[in-house]
């Protein structure tokens, strides 16, 4: 394999490169990634669809952008990421009701397009509404398909993996000519 | 048979004679939606009901409504999968300054019939307020609106640029719910 012809061949010097080569790219991605949480606000800028609650708009495997500014208001008819208090999933909604009061105080009720009834199933025991802070993002734009990645990554880790070892050792072994 | 139009026929005669508990209201007669330039006029008729007020005091209003007319057809271009479109009311209580209520939605395929003529459609989700704010509340806003979903791209919501206001009455009626 030329690949490993190549390693046999590099001194320290290009080691050292190929190995810096390849935090460049790790940390370029984290800062692309740190980056867009600031710009958006939101904690995760990027998320894929898990459900089939929202079809026919969305379905399961799709990928949303999402932003999350202090400023923009709640209003009925948006689609809102939230997560419930203790559980770590986000649930891509729309929103049905919003009360807010003159202090800006909001609290609002969602529903998936596709299910029958309001969210309250879902939310915390005892909890009626959803407030700000349970607020993931709102969302602006929509890729499709393009998260089933990410999914099969989630259900098949060992493909993860897989896949995280080759893209790791073709950086590494790569020698720029 | 208990259908839609028997119970609406029903609810009319126990109204009528008690006092004018219903609102019947003809604002305009015929109503556009072009595109996204437009226009929610007006409602061509539409009646409020009200069912039952309940042990905890909510106070529960259902709307019956007439649209008609609604060609969302410029509106459809190569990038639009679909349409949701949903008519909000809002208003102000002296609880809350600002409230905002979906009352009615419908999801409207690229391919679907891009005219949309609705007769006698009841309001799909009750309307509550958090409180007690729709009594004698005068000013209560009913806009359409719509969120565009693209085969790819940004999600975009619109408002119609019309509105309906309505007044809502001043005392509970207490017909039977249905």
């Amino acid at each position: 394999m030329d690949l490993f012809g190549d390693l046999r061949r590099m001194n320290k010097r290009q080691l050292y490169y190929q190995v810096l080569n390849f935090a460049m790219i790790v940390s370029s991605a984290l800062m692309i990634w740190k980056g867009l949480i600031v710009v958006t606000g939101s904690e995760s800028p990027i998320v894929v669809v898990l459900s089939g609650s929202m079809e026919p708009a969305f379905h399961r495997g799709d990928l949303l952008f999402l932003t999350n500014f202090h400023d923009d208001p709640i209003r009925a008819g948006e689609i809102v990421v939230f997560k419930v208090e203790g559980r770590d999933i986000p649930i891509v909604h729309r929103v049905i009701k919003v009360h807010e009061k003159g202090n800006g105080n909001i609290k609002f009720l969602t529903k998936g397009d596709n299910n029958e009834v309001d969210d309250r199933g879902l939310y915390k025991e005892g909890q009626n509404w959803l407030e700000k802070k349970d607020v993931v993002g709102r969302a602006r734009g929509f890729l499709p398909y393009v998260g089933m990645v990410t999914i099969i990554m989630n259900d098949y880790p060992k493909f993860k993996y897989a896949l995280l070892a080759v893209m790791g050792a073709y950086v590494l072994l790569k020698r720029e000519s | 048979k208990q259908t839609v139009v028997s119970r609406e026929s029903n609810l009319l005669i126990f109204g009528v004679p008690s006092n004018m508990k219903y609102f019947l209201y003809s604002i305009f007669s015929n109503m556009c939606i072009k595109g996204s330039l437009n226009s929610l006029s007006h409602f061509n008729d539409y009646r409020l009901l009200r069912s039952s007020k309940n042990k905890t005091r909510l106070c529960k209003y259902s709307m019956v409504f007439f649209l008609t007319c609604i060609h969302l057809q410029s509106i459809f271009d190569w990038n639009v999968k679909q349409l949701f479109l949903y008519l909000s009311a809002e208003y102000s209580t002296k609880n809350n300054a600002l409230n905002q209520v979906v009352l009615w939605d419908k999801i409207m395929l690229r391919g679907d019939n891009p005219r949309l003529s609705l007769k006698d459609m009841k309001s799909k989700y009750f309307f509550f307020d958090d409180g007690n704010g729709l009594k004698g509340n005068r000013n209560i806003t009913l806009t359409l609106s719509w969120n565009v979903v693209p085969n790819a791209g940004i999600l975009p919501l619109v408002t119609g640029s019309g509105h309906v206001s309505v007044p809502f009455p001043d005392t509970y009626e207490t017909t039977k719910s249905y």
